[in-house]
């Protein structure tokens, strides 16, 4: 199992890939050829088969110390949830990973975070690019003002794609992916605020698909749509974590259990517990773990 | 709602229960007050209409001595009697259009400076010192124009242009230092504060997911903020259409410093004249009925123009923003 | 679907040319912000340095001398527009103040509608067109050039501000105070007299001292409304002097020491300006003190 991890692991995102992670054919070549491409080290998970590690890492909000000493890992291609009482952190670590905390003036960290290998915390790290590799899906369903195809496309443009019969394919592949390309494959060039919130959510995956993400973040997606929306984007997600590293934040429990792997618990800045979610949620090793999944508190 | 006093019923001989005469009293008091403020505020509407009936009336007898060539000839002699405005409302639109292709590039920018890039206490600096530029009075603009800036333009800016872009018609003609290209800076200085304080307000009422939205995706600063201003696009519309309203009604600075003469040219090196700035000059010298009306008609033309433009520019503006009542009164 | 080689994705897009962009927006927006200032710094600079030479007692307390004579002031000119300032605020505060609390307090029907509507035409016409307006109002009815004509068109164009920043800053007094006030047996206007307006009176002070500080300044309305006066007069049925106009003609003159005259003026009128924007600004530090 090791062995067949390392392998898939070590092709990265570029042509050696076994299995691609949208449905663009790519020229096949053998296992165990070097990449094409220069960033590929970074892009292989390490070799324990961590996609994400996070070690001693804390977050200051100006004086106030948001988040304590946190370690944990994320495996390569699988769903990790988050849970926890309100403020306990779970956000503030996710938004972490892909430094979206930068935005808010005043943070201060310290501890290593790192994504594919790569610490994301040195002041040396390309951002912009970090933002890519780490996509981020929100609570409300954010699409831009403008066309469902432009939304696609947006970070397709930021990069470079130029060719239209490129972009046609690329934002295909990702509405299929994300499970939306039925419904919109008529209207693409209408206004992505038309869509029902569901199909907003499912348009935002795929915006964030189309530009490869190795890790897609997940800051309770669900939590604005309707139960049939939400089964939906539950169901995309069991079928997107063959391909991606999943993590996701969030306040139900039921969905957890559902559809992760591993589930993380936190409280007041703390990673209190982490384990399969079967072992967290039958017999976990903390009672105050016990005490939040019985829903005694939070 | 009526005003009269409702006492909660107390025990017979109470002192507090008024008289019936006292809350007829009372229901009077209401009914003048509320009157009294109806009429303040009809006095208001008065205003208004008083000033479009006094213009009117006073363009009058040139409406009907000159008809519409009046807005399409380019004679004014007051001595034979014939008034054309068009070089008036040619200069009028020319300078405008010039002093927004300026201060529209620069207001965006500077709110953008302040909505995305300044630190804190620099951003309130800088709107601090925009503000003072909304302060100061026209006719301070004007005199700087004059001897400040026109002494400039005539000894460096305008032989530069002639010699680099003289090609073009534009920039052809003798460097005097006053004229048309001179009011557009002057206007596009004047005029700036408003397209920055509205675009500001534009920015930052636009929802913050956006540009989470934008950064997550891995967009740069540059891209970020485009994206932005494309969501933002008509309000800054209006916010461009509520400075040219400004500087279509701009007449002190520009009085001084664009030359007062009534030819049109297509050189922004040439002098010129707007429709406030002919009035502002020969309103006191008028002799003649004809003259004086005629003068009183090119203030309904500008007093219409300015109507339809402010309109549309509160049209956008509310589009992207919702209502908001104020923002003519911006900067 | 064709197969087709795109180059991958996580090669492109991490060139030169984003970071080239990004840098050059953001210089570009910070030069901006650069370039608007630079108007103000120049003219700030200017006026001290040509008006403050013959800023002094005797510029506000001379009257004009003929030209060639050194020397000389604004003092008819610096009085006439405080009075033609005052005349102005005499008919747009009644009114103004009026219709802002109408409007916030009886707001809501046709003819609020239509008076909101009319003030914010108002705020847009043109100086020169109120001034127009105010000539065939006032100076052909009377025959003559005069002060109340220059008030009248200086009270209209203080108008707008004080309507509109009335009504909302009488919107902001709190509900509370006003149920207060009917539960204890006040009639409306009651009210309004004793609770709302004294409320709101400090924002509508400083809503006020804005429409003051900007009439001061305005030129256009009294060229020929008040027309201007080389001699001193407080007579409100003759032509007054006043500031803007002032410098506006010596401005113009030919002679350099009316145009140097000029620069003090504006210098004063400045002042003017800044001292009523800094009573205002303290005024409403203190509202928000409470």
């Amino acid at each position: 199992m090791g062995a067949k991890r390392a392998l898939g692991a070590s092709a990265g995102g570029g042509p050696a890939e076994v299995a691609p992670r949208i449905a663009l054919p790519t020229p096949a070549l053998p296992l165990g050829e070097a990449p094409a491409h220069p960033a590929a080290e970074a892009r292989a998970a390490t070799p324990s088969g961590a996609r994400l590690s996070v070690r001693d890492f804390s977050l200051y909000y100006g004086r106030h110390q948001a988040l304590k000493a946190v370690t944990l890992e994320v495996e390569d291609r699988s769903v990790t949830a988050i849970i926890g009482p309100s403020g306990c952190g779970k956000s503030t670590l996710l938004r972490s990973f892909n430094r979206m905390n930068d935005l808010i003036p005043g943070v201060r960290t310290e501890g290593t975070l790192q994504v594919s290998g790569a610490d994301v915390l040195s002041p040396a790290t390309d951002v912009v690019d970090l933002r890519r590799r780490v996509g981020m899906v929100f609570q409300r369903p954010n699409p831009f003002p403008k066309s469902i195809f432009d939304n696609v496309a947006f970070g397709l443009r930021l990069l470079g794609v130029r060719g239209r019969t490129e972009l046609e394919t690329r934002v295909e592949a990702s509405l299929r992916s994300a499970a939306l390309w039925d419904e919109v494959k008529d209207r693409l060039e209408r206004s992505a605020l038309q869509l029902s919130g569901g199909q907003q959510q499912r348009l935002c995956i795929a915006r964030c698909l189309a530009v490869e993400p190795e890790v897609i973040l997940m800051d309770e997606p669900a939590s604005a749509l309707d139960p049939t929306a939400t089964a939906r984007v539950e169901e995309l997600i069991l079928k997107l974590k063959t391909s991606y590293t999943i993590v996701i934040v969030t306040h139900n429990m039921q969905q957890a259990a559902r559809i992760s792997d591993r589930t993380a618990f936190m409280m007041m800045g703390e990673l209190v517990e982490m384990d399969t979610t079967r072992r967290l949620f039958t017999s976990p090793a903390k009672k105050i773990t016990e005490d939040y999944i019985t829903g005694r508190f939070g | 709602m009526s005003g009269s006093a409702t006492v909660a019923a107390s025990p017979p001989g109470a002192a507090t229960r008024p008289s019936v005469a006292v809350r007829a009293r009372q229901a009077w008091a209401d009914r003048a007050c509320h009157g009294l403020l109806a009429a303040l505020a009809a006095l208001v509407f008065a205003v208004a209409v008083l000033i479009l009936y006094e213009t009117t009336r006073g363009a009058g007898p040139a409406i009907s001595a000159l008809g519409w060539g009046f807005l399409t000839s380019t004679s004014w002699d007051p001595v034979a009697e014939r008034f054309g405005a068009l070089p008036y409302l040619y200069g009028t639109i020319v300078s405008a259009t010039l002093a927004l292709s300026l201060a529209l590039p620069l207001g965006i920018g500077t709110a953008v400076f302040l909505v995305e890039l300044a630190p804190r206490r620099i951003g309130e600096a800088v709107a601090f010192l925009v503000e003072l530029l909304a302060a100061i009075p026209s006719i301070v603009y004007g005199i700087w124009g004059v001897f400040v800036l026109a002494p400039w333009l005539r000894s460096a800016l305008e032989p530069w242009l002639i010699a680099h872009l003289g090609f073009l018609p534009l920039f052809q003609g003798f460097p005097f230092g006053i004229g048309m290209l001179n009011a557009g800076i002057v206007l596009a200085v004047m005029v700036s504060p408003t397209i920055i304080s509205l675009s500001r307000e534009i920015l930052l009422s636009l929802p913050g997911s956006l540009r989470e939205a934008a950064f997550a995706m891995g967009a740069t600063r540059a891209e970020a903020i485009a994206v932005m201003l494309d969501g933002a696009r008509p309000g800054l519309l209006g916010a461009a259409i509520l400075g040219l309203g400004r500087a279509l009604g701009e007449t002190m600075a520009v009085t001084m410093v664009i030359g007062n003469t009534n030819r049109i040219s297509p050189s922004l090196l040439a002098p010129g004249a707007t429709m406030a700035s002919v009035i502002a000059n020969e309103f006191t010298e008028a002799t003649g009925k004809l003259y004086l009306s005629a003068l009183t008609e090119i203030a309904l033309v500008l007093f219409a123009l300015t109507i339809v433009v402010n309109a549309l520019a509160r049209l956008l503006v509310r589009m992207t923003m919702g209502a908001r009542r104020d923002i003519a009164g911006a900067a | 679907m064709p197969p087709e080689n795109f180059t991958p994705l996580a090669s492109r897009g991490r060139g030169l040319r984003r970071r080239a962009v990004n840098a050059a927006a953001i210089g570009a927006c910070v030069l901006a912000a650069a370039l608007i200032l630079l108007p103000l710094a120049l003219i700030v600079w200017h006026l001290l340095a040509k008006g403050l030479p013959a800023f002094g007692p005797a510029f506000f307390l001379h009257m004009p001398k003929p030209v060639g004579e050194p020397g000389g002031g604004m003092a008819n000119a610096i009085v006439g527009t405080l009075i033609l300032v005052g005349l102005g605020a005499l008919i747009a505060v009644p009114v103004g103040v009026g219709t802002g609390v109408y409007l916030a307090e009886y707001g809501g029907g046709r003819l609020s509608a239509i008076v909101r509507y009319t003030a914010d035409l108002l705020a847009g016409v043109p100086s020169i067109v109120v001034g127009v307006a105010a000539y065939g109002l006032v100076v052909m009815p009377m025959g003559r050039f005069s002060a109340i004509a220059g008030g009248v068109a200086l009270g209209i164009l203080m108008l707008p501000t004080i309507v509109r920043s009335t009504e909302e800053v009488v919107r902001l007094v709190p509900q509370s105070y006003r149920h207060a006030a009917l539960a204890l047996g006040a009639p409306r206007w009651r009210v309004l007299q004793s609770v709302v307006v004294p409320a709101a009176w400090s924002g509508i002070v400083t809503a006020i001292m804005l429409a003051v500080a900007r009439a001061a300044g305005e030129t256009a309305p009294l060229l020929f409304t008040a027309l201007g006066n080389r001699f001193w007069s407080l007579a409100l049925d003759q032509p007054m002097a006043s500031l803007p106009v002032f410098i506006f003609d010596y401005a113009r003159a030919p002679y350099d020491d009316w145009n140097r005259q000029a620069w003090t003026g504006a210098l004063v009128l400045l002042l003017l300006v800044a001292v009523v924007s800094a009573l205002m600004r303290l005024t409403t530090r203190r509202i928000a003190g409470h």
